[in-house]
């Protein structure tokens, strides 16, 4: 079964259509016995960092996410605010996180070479890969995917970094260590490609990635 | 950068689409859910609908079409139309759409922007603004004004601070339709989007009058706009969406290209 983390806040549905489309079975929850029980865990949606670790930390989920999720190498896929909520910390009401990768969420500058940026970033940007890994299996550089967001991760180690974007800034879009990933773009919005790479990491197992 | 976004729009009443595809032989053109089906295989970049009729009996109607399509297409979709209260947002949004469009009723109370924005975020809440061109005068210093209810009713406020209102309360983006240019395929009013493009950071969606690649091609490099809505230029087969965006990418416009599978890696 796979857990989709419920947090109150974000649209959730989204996902579990996607997923059902796709015919894994999934649930979506805020209990802390469901989520450590599952085999495979997503934490999606739009929302601020703050709120949002509070909301983990009040519903016990936080530590469940760090021990019995990502500490038991099981597969973590997280989606947009589920990017910030793996680093140390975001600028967004300087909230702390989960501290699995190291780095920091950042606003995206309200200018650029003095071009005045739009934020948050809201429509479909070009996807670049940096490296191989199974959850981009099939996607060809250069894909477009939906963004909402109004923060990027800053990496401490660039190695973690796995597909870059262009906003102003070349941003993180996605990162990956070992089972532990996500995406700062929308899967489950982003049409056939999104899908393709939701199906990925149900279909993830463990190793494959360390070719 | 982001490329610009081609948004089909589909007025849908009691559950059916009124403007059909006629060229279509395996579509139900009635069908909102076939013919966003369709265009989402067509590369739409996300679709809307109004639903025109929007009176409470019907609501549940257009909230199945809004399930029905959440189901089955993973690109962003917008639905308005009578949204009146954070309720009816809820409702709309909970049954699978990405975002909301409000209107008259925004207008109306102006605290449904903000109420909207705070309880599911900026990125949901499209303010649409139905205008129309007007000498200039002290109340109207752009020579624009808000008119809602289908464009019956004038509201003496002007489009620019109205937008730049807008935004304050915390829309996400504004849709700027002018009704001097809907339904004429005279194309965009450009002056109208430019306007209000340098008068916010959020982004625009042009709509009213696109009959002509050369249209899109005007309302995103003249105007400025962030993504235009489309309707009968597609609706009756005269030009498709992929033939749209293929004449934008020949003129320098950045356009999302459509996802193709590629072989998995053994």
């Amino acid at each position: 079964m796979i857990a989709i983390v419920d947090y109150r806040a974000g649209n959730l549905s989204s996902v579990a259509r996607a997923l059902a489309f796709l015919g894994h079975a999934c649930e979506i929850t805020d209990r802390p016995d469901a989520v450590a029980r599952a085999e495979r865990v997503i934490l999606p949606g739009v929302g601020a960092a703050g709120a949002t670790m509070e909301n983990l930390r009040a519903l016990g989920l936080d530590q469940v996410l760090t021990e019995q999720v990502i500490g038991a190498g099981k597969p973590f896929l997280g989606i947009c605010i589920g990017i910030q909520v793996l680093l140390d910390s975001s600028e967004e009401n300087d909230a702390k996180c989960l501290g699995v990768i190291r780095g920091h969420a950042l606003r995206f500058p309200a200018t650029t070479d003095g071009v005045r940026l739009k934020v948050p970033q809201i429509g479909w940007n070009r996807v670049n890969l940096l490296r191989e890994h199974p959850l981009f299996d099939g996607i060809p550089d250069g894909t477009y995917f939906y963004f909402v967001n109004s923060y990027y991760p800053d990496l401490v180690d660039s190695g973690d970094a796995v597909a870059l974007a262009d906003y102003g800034v070349r941003f993180v879009a996605a990162l990956a260590r070992g089972p532990v990933m996500a995406t700062q773009f929308h899967l489950e919005k982003s049409g056939g490609a999104g899908l393709r790479m939701l199906d990925n990491f149900c279909r993830y197992q463990a190793g494959r990635d360390a070719l | 950068m982001l490329s610009k976004r081609i948004i089909p729009c589909l007025d849908v009443r009691a559950g059916k689409v009124t403007k059909g595809v006629a060229f279509l032989d395996n579509v139900d053109v009635g069908d909102p859910v076939d013919m966003a089906r369709y265009y989402y295989e067509q590369g739409a970049d996300e679709i809307v609908f109004y639903d025109i009729t929007a009176s409470s009996e019907r609501r549940a109607i257009m909230l199945d079409v809004v399930d029905r399509v959440a189901r089955e297409l993973f690109i962003p979709f917008t639905v308005g139309g009578g949204l009146r209260s954070l309720k009816d947002m809820r409702a709309v949004l909970l049954a699978g759409a990405e975002k909301v469009s409000i209107d008259s009723g925004a207008v109306r109370e102006p605290g449904l922007i903000a109420e909207g924005a705070q309880a599911f975020g900026s990125q949901c809440v499209v303010l649409s603004m139905q205008v129309a061109r007007r000498e200039r005068s002290r109340q109207l210093p752009s020579g624009y004004e808000i008119v809602i209810d289908g464009g019956r009713l004038p509201t003496g406020l002007d489009a620019v601070e109205w937008a730049r209102r807008g935004e304050e309360l915390g829309a996400g983006e504004l849709c700027v339709n002018s009704i001097d240019r809907d339904g004429t395929n005279l194309g965009y009013e450009l002056e109208l989007t430019r306007c209000i493009v340098d008068a916010v950071s959020i982004p625009v969606i042009a709509s009213g009058g696109a009959g002509a690649p050369e249209h899109l091609l005007a309302v995103f490099n003249e105007a400025g706009a962030d993504a235009a809505i489309v309707a009968s230029i597609i609706h009756y087969g005269r030009y498709g969406l992929p033939e749209l965006k293929e004449f934008l990418k020949e003129h320098g416009v950045e356009v999302r290209e459509p996802y193709r599978p590629q072989r998995s890696s053994p």
